[in-house]
């Protein structure tokens, strides 16, 4: 065990997990049942802001988002949320962040709040965080190793975070705090997990580079340019796999993966799996088990060459 | 000064000269002339003050301000210089030939993000950027 302790947190899966982040979803609660962590899936949970409300007005967001965590600490008497997609983790802490700094953001919250008919949140009254801070700080590189049944050995990971899980940096206050904290500027913790699972992790120069993911469907040749220069730069760097942490990053790679290739005559063969997917497969499970077989992109040839059912 | 565009067509045909320490420094060229680019267009003289020891750092930050969604492109301009330091640290270390290929992925990433934002400027705002935080802070 380490100095965090997750056990049972409250689990807000946000609506991607439920749509084309299915396989995340799925392989995050396997990973919780095997490791022995207790996920406890906010009850009549709503919306986080997600990008679109934030454009429209950054208040209605922090609300949004403070609803859930209110249910989570006033109705179901969690201390941590635990939410595996970027987009959801980023704007729960950027609504912690308004409610401890802004006047306007808390009047507002109250009002709709009450109108709304539950308890007010306010900041500080949960901590929110990501499935990497749940696997970290809660089982940590010591505990999962002594958990692996077959490791990850020889197969090359590129560990892509995204933007949202570090940036802007100043929602993040536990962040950079030193050894044992995450990094904003070189995150680390999928490294750590995935090294402990026995990957080899590539040296991968673009790990938080921007993807376009906002602008994947209204300015498409764009994103795909961003996405095929990441895939081709984790190609390079001898990966076949990037590992991902968040469903729109996720979908995005898969995406812009197949549409590279027929807009723009690029073609990539690094293949993109969810990292509780390759913490599941060392855990023993099956890819089934871990919805390998729902991932747009194929890896099942690829992880039955390396041993795993 | 070469287009982004031109700066585009350069990399993705650029080969590493012998002296790699020649070829970073080419190719932190690039990613500064991306940022004049940008400034130019936006009616601003790009800047000649250094950033922690670096114009590329000095360009961003003039890039950046009052434009929360340039922080988009912060951690890439430092990826840039990091790999750029370590190549110019030692250009025959065994692997400098691996960096300098790394390097010239990240100068093209700036290229496609300015380039994108040169297209689109919202690009970058609403997600890592979170523009409404960062405007309060303006």
């Amino acid at each position: 065990m380490t100095n965090k302790n997750y056990e049972t947190v409250a689990y807000y899966p946000g609506c991607a997990l439920e749509g084309s982040g299915q396989p995340y979803n799925r392989s995050t609660k396997e990973v919780g049942k095997a490791l022995g962590l207790k996920l406890e899936e906010v009850k009549n949970w709503n919306c986080c802001g997600a990008m679109e409300v934030k454009n429209i007005d950054p208040e209605i967001q922090t609300y949004l988002s403070s609803r859930v965590m209110s249910i989570a600490a006033h109705e179901m008497g969690h201390k941590a949320v635990m939410a595996p997609c970027n987009g959801c983790y980023h704007n729960l802490k950027k609504a912690e962040y308004d409610l401890s700094h802004k006047e306007n953001s808390r009047a507002v919250t109250k009002r709709l709040s009450e109108k709304a008919g539950h308890q007010t949140y306010e900041a500080g009254q949960i901590e929110t965080i990501h499935a990497l801070d749940w696997i970290k700080d809660t089982i940590g590189e010591d505990g999962l190793k002594a958990r692996v049944k077959n490791n990850l050995k020889g197969l090359k990971v590129a560990n892509y975070y995204g933007c949202m899980y570090t940036r802007p940096r100043n929602i993040f206050p536990e962040k950079d705090q030193g050894p044992g904290s995450e990094s904003t500027s070189n995150p680390h913790f999928m490294d750590d997990l995935l090294a402990a699972s026995g990957a080899d992790n590539v040296d991968f120069a673009l790990k938080t580079a921007c993807c376009g993911g906002a602008h994947t469907l209204s300015d498409s040749d764009t994103s795909t340019r961003l996405v095929s220069n990441i895939l081709q730069a984790a190609e390079e760097a001898g990966a076949e796999v990037i590992a991902t942490e968040c469903p729109t990053c996720h979908s995005g790679l898969e995406m812009h993966q197949i549409r590279a290739e027929k807009k723009f005559g690029t073609k990539s063969n690094v293949k993109i799996v969810y990292f509780t997917q390759l913490i599941g497969l060392a855990l023993g499970l099956s890819g089934r088990k871990v919805g390998i077989h729902e991932n747009i992109s194929n890896s099942t040839t690829l992880l039955r060459s390396k041993g795993f059912k | 000064m070469k287009t982004i565009s031109q700066i585009d067509e350069a990399l993705a045909t650029w080969k590493a000269p012998t002296d790699l320490g020649q070829g970073a420094e080419e190719l932190l060229s690039f990613a500064e002339q991306v940022l004049e680019n940008w400034l130019i267009a936006k009616g601003k003289k790009p800047t000649l003050i250094k950033s922690e020891g670096f114009r590329l750092l000095g360009l961003h930050r003039q890039g950046a301000k009052g434009d929360p969604s340039f922080n988009a492109c912060r951690e890439t301009c430092r990826e840039a210089i990091y790999n750029y330091n370590l190549i110019c640290d030692n250009p025959k270390a065994e692997n400098a030939a691996a960096n300098i290929v790394k390097l010239r992925r990240i100068v093209q990433h700036i290229a496609l993000f300015i380039g994108g934002k040169m297209q689109v400027t919202g690009l970058g705002e609403f997600c890592c950027a979170s523009k409404p935080i960062r405007l309060l802070e303006v």
